[in-house]
C-alpha cells in the first residue's frame, strides 16, 4: 500500500495527543498528577492540539475535504467514521477536565470526567487500528494485533511527552515512567509478533483464484491492460524491498521502543532528566514515523493479484 | 444508507465468456467513452497521449497465460465491479456515498456526497475502483445506469455500453437473481464461476470458463513413421547412431 504521508501523519501525531491526553486522565484519575491549575490545563491543550493536528492532516488524504463533515454520519458500519465520531467526542471530556483541573480544590464530578475522557481517547485510538484492521483485503492488517499496536504506541509516544511534559513543570512521579516503559515494552513485543506473524503467511489467495482459473493450470501475466501504472497499481501496488524493510524494521524497533525505555528507565539517575525526556521524545517521534511507513509500504493488497502478483 | 440491503429484487450484472472474448479492448473503450459524459462525469485522464498517460477507467481487460503440464493458452480476461452481493467497499464508507440500490443491486457511489477517502478502494479485491484525481472522488462501474432504464434511447441500447460494443458476444447483461434469466442458464449451462469465491463478498457478475478442445494437446508427440528398411532410411540410421554415440 502506497505510504500516503497524510495518513502517517495523522496515525502518529493524533496518536501521540490521545496518548498523551490518556495518561493525564489516568493520573487525574488515580490523584496522582503532581501538576495543576494552567500545568495541567497546557497538557491537556497540547493533547488536544496534536490530535487536532493529526485530524487536520488526514484532511489531506481526501479528494473533497470540504465535505468531510459527512464522515460523521455512518458509525453504523464504518469503522472511518467511528474514529471520526469518537475523535471529537473524546475532545468534550478533556476540555471539562482542562477547566476542571484549573481549580484549586478539585470537585466531585473531576474523577468521572478524567475517565470518560481516558475511556474516549483509548476508543479513538482503538477506531484508528480498526479502520486498517477491518480490511481483508490486505493480510498484513487484518488481525487484532494491529488495533494492539496501534493502542500500545500511542500509550507510549503519549507516555514519553508526559513524562517530558511533567518534567518541565516540575517532578516526574515514579509511576508515570512506569507506565511509559510498561507501554514501550507492550508496543515492543506486539510489533515483533506482529512482523514474525506477516512473515510466517505467504498468503492465501492466488492468482489462479483471482481469475477463476484454477482448474486451468498456473496463471501468469502476458499483457497488462495498460502501458502506464493506473490508480490501483499506484495506491495498492506499492511494495518495499524485502531487504530495506528487515533493516527499516530494526530501526523503528531501536528508535521507537529500545532507546526510548532506556532513556526513560536511566533518566532519574542520571539528574539530566528533561535533557532525557527530550531525547526520548526525538528517538520516538522519528522510530514512529519509521514504523508507521513500514506499516504501509509492507501491506499487500489482494488486487494485486491481477496484475502479476502470484500471491496475496 | 451504507448498510447493505438483506436482498435485492433483482441481481442484475454481467456474464463474461472468457472462451469468446478475444481482447479487442472494445468493451473499455466504448465503456469509457458513455461514462466519461454519463453519471461517472467526467472520467479524468493525465498525459492523455504522452509518454506516461493514466486516467479512470471502469473497465480493464487483462491478459494472462494459463500454463499446464507444458501447454499454455492465451485467457483474454475484462475485469470491472462485480456488484457483489456483501461487500466491504460499501460498509466502510464513511459518509454513505457508497450504496447498494435495494431495487436492483447495482453498487454506485454518489459523486455529490463522496470525499475521496479511498477507503472503498481499499476494500475491493478485485481493484474495480478507480480514484479520479480531477474530480477528486471515487469512480467505479455504474452497470450504465443512466442507459439500462433509459427510455430515451432505442431499446437495443438499453444494455450496458461494454456489452453493446462488443463484437464477439463475450458479454451478457441480465437479472442473475433469477434462475429463468438467460444469463443464469448460461451460468448454469457453462459452469459458470465467482471469482475470489473464498473471499466472501458473493460477486453478482460471472465468469464463463474457457471450453476445452476435446483432444486438444500440444505437447503431444509427432508419431515417428515406421522404419521402411530403404538403404537411404540405414544411410540415416548410421548417420544418427555416430552423432549420438558422440553426446
Amino acid at each position: 500500500m502506497h505510504p500516503a504521508y497524510s495518513v502517517i501523519a495523522f496515525t502518529t501525531v493524533s496518536g501521540a495527543g490521545y496518548g498523551l491526553v490518556f495518561w493525564i486522565a489516568v493520573l487525574s484519575a488515580a490523584g496522582m498528577l503532581p501538576v495543576s491549575g494552567w500545568a495541567s490545563f497546557s497538557a491537556i491543550a497540547i493533547g488536544l492540539a496534536l490530535a487536532t493536528a493529526g485530524l487536520l492532516a488526514s484532511l489531506f488524504h481526501l479528494g473533497r475535504p470540504e465535505r468531510s463533515l459527512r464522515a460523521f454520519s455512518q458509525w453504523r458500519s464504518s469503522w472511518l467514521s467511528r474514529e471520526g465520531v469518537a475523535a471529537v467526542a473524546a475532545f468534550a471530556p478533556a476540555g471539562v477536565l482542562a477547566l476542571l483541573l484549573l481549580s484549586a480544590d478539585p470537585a466531585w464530578i473531576t474523577k468521572p470526567t478524567a475517565m470518560l475522557a481516558a475511556a474516549l481517547a483509548t476508543l479513538t485510538v482503538y477506531c484508528t487500528g480498526m479502520i486498517y484492521a477491518s480490511l481483508r483485503t490486505i493480510r498484513q492488517w487484518n488481525l487484532w494485533l494491529v488495533p494492539a499496536a496501534y493502542l500500545a504506541i500511542s500509550a507510549a509516544t503519549g507516555g514519553i511527552l508526559l513524562c517530558f511534559f511533567l518534567s518541565v513543570f516540575g517532578r516526574v512521579p515514579a509511576p508515570a515512567v512506569w507506565c511509559a516503559i510498561a507501554s514501550l515494552v507492550a508496543g515492543a513485543a506486539i510489533k515483533l509478533r506482529y512482523w514474525e506473524t506477516i512473515d510466517s503467511n505467504p498468503g492465501r489467495y492466488t492468482a489462479e483464484a483471482a481469475t477463476g482459473l484454477s482448474a486451468f493450470g498456473e496463471v501468469r501475466e502476458m499483457d497488462p491492460p495498460h502501458t502506464a501504472p493506473n490508480f490501483v497499481m499506484r495506491e495498492m501496488g506499492y511494495s518495499v524491498a524485502r531487504k530495506h524493510a528487515r533493516r527499516l524494521r530494526m530501526f523503528a524497533f531501536a528508535l521507537l521502543f529500545a532507546v526510548p525505555a532506556l532513556l526513560l528507565a536511566s533518566a532519574p539517575l542520571t539528574g539530566f532528566e528533561t535533557a532525557a525526556y527530550a531525547f526520548a521524545t526525538v528517538f520516538a517521534a522519528s522510530g514512529v514515523l519509521i514504523e508507521r511507513w513500514l506499516f504501509f509500504a509492507e501491506a499487500e493488497h489482494v488486487s494485486q493479484l491481477y496484475y502479476g502478483r502470484a500471491r496475496a | 444508507m451504507t448498510s447493505i440491503p438483506e436482498r435485492t429484487e433483482k441481481k442484475l450484472g454481467l456474464v463474461i465468456d472468457l472462451d469468446i472474448c478475444v481482447g479487442c479492448h472494445a468493451c473499455v473503450t466504448s465503456c469509457k467513452e458513455w461514462n466519461t459524459g454519463g453519471y461517472s462525469a467526467p472520467l479524468s485522464d493525465h498525459d492523455p497521449y504522452g509518454a506516461d498517460p493514466s486516467g479512470a477507467w471502469l473497465n480493464r481487460v487483462h491478459t494472462y497465460e494459463v500454463v499446464d503440464n507444458g501447454n499454455s493458452r492465451t485467457v483474454h480476461f475484462p475485469r470491472s465491479c462485480l456488484h457483489c452481493e456483501e461487500p466491504d467497499c460499501v460498509t466502510v464508507c464513511p459518509t454513505g456515498a457508497s450504496y447498494k440500490r435495494e431495487e436492483d443491486g447495482i453498487v454506485l457511489v454518489n459523486p455529490d456526497t463522496c470525499i475521496g477517502c479511498k477507503l472503498c478502494a481499499w476494500a475491493c479485491p478485485y481493484g474495480a475502483r478507480e480514484y479520479d484525481y480531477d474530480d477528486g472522488v471515487m469512480k467505479k462501474c455504474t452497470l450504465c445506469v443512466d442507459r439500462i432504464y433509459n427510455e430515451t434511447i432505442p431499446e437495443a441500447d438499453r444494455v450496458p455500453a461494454c456489452v453493446r460494443a462488443c463484437p464477439t458476444g463475450a458479454r451478457a447483461f441480465g437479472d442473475l437473481g433469477d434462475p429463468e434469466s438467460d444469463v443464469s442458464k448460461s451460468v448454469d449451462a457453462r459452469g459458470g464461476c465467482d471469482l475470489l469465491e473464498e473471499f466472501g463478498y458473493k460477486p453478482v457478475n460471472k465468469y464463463l470458463p474457457p471450453r476445452t478442445m476435446p483432444g486438444a494437446s500440444a505437447a503431444e508427440e509427432t508419431a515417428v513413421p515406421d522404419f521402411d528398411g530403404s538403404a537411404l532410411e540405414r544411410l540415416f540410421e548410421w548417420v544418427d547412431k555416430a552423432l549420438s554415440s558422440k553426446g
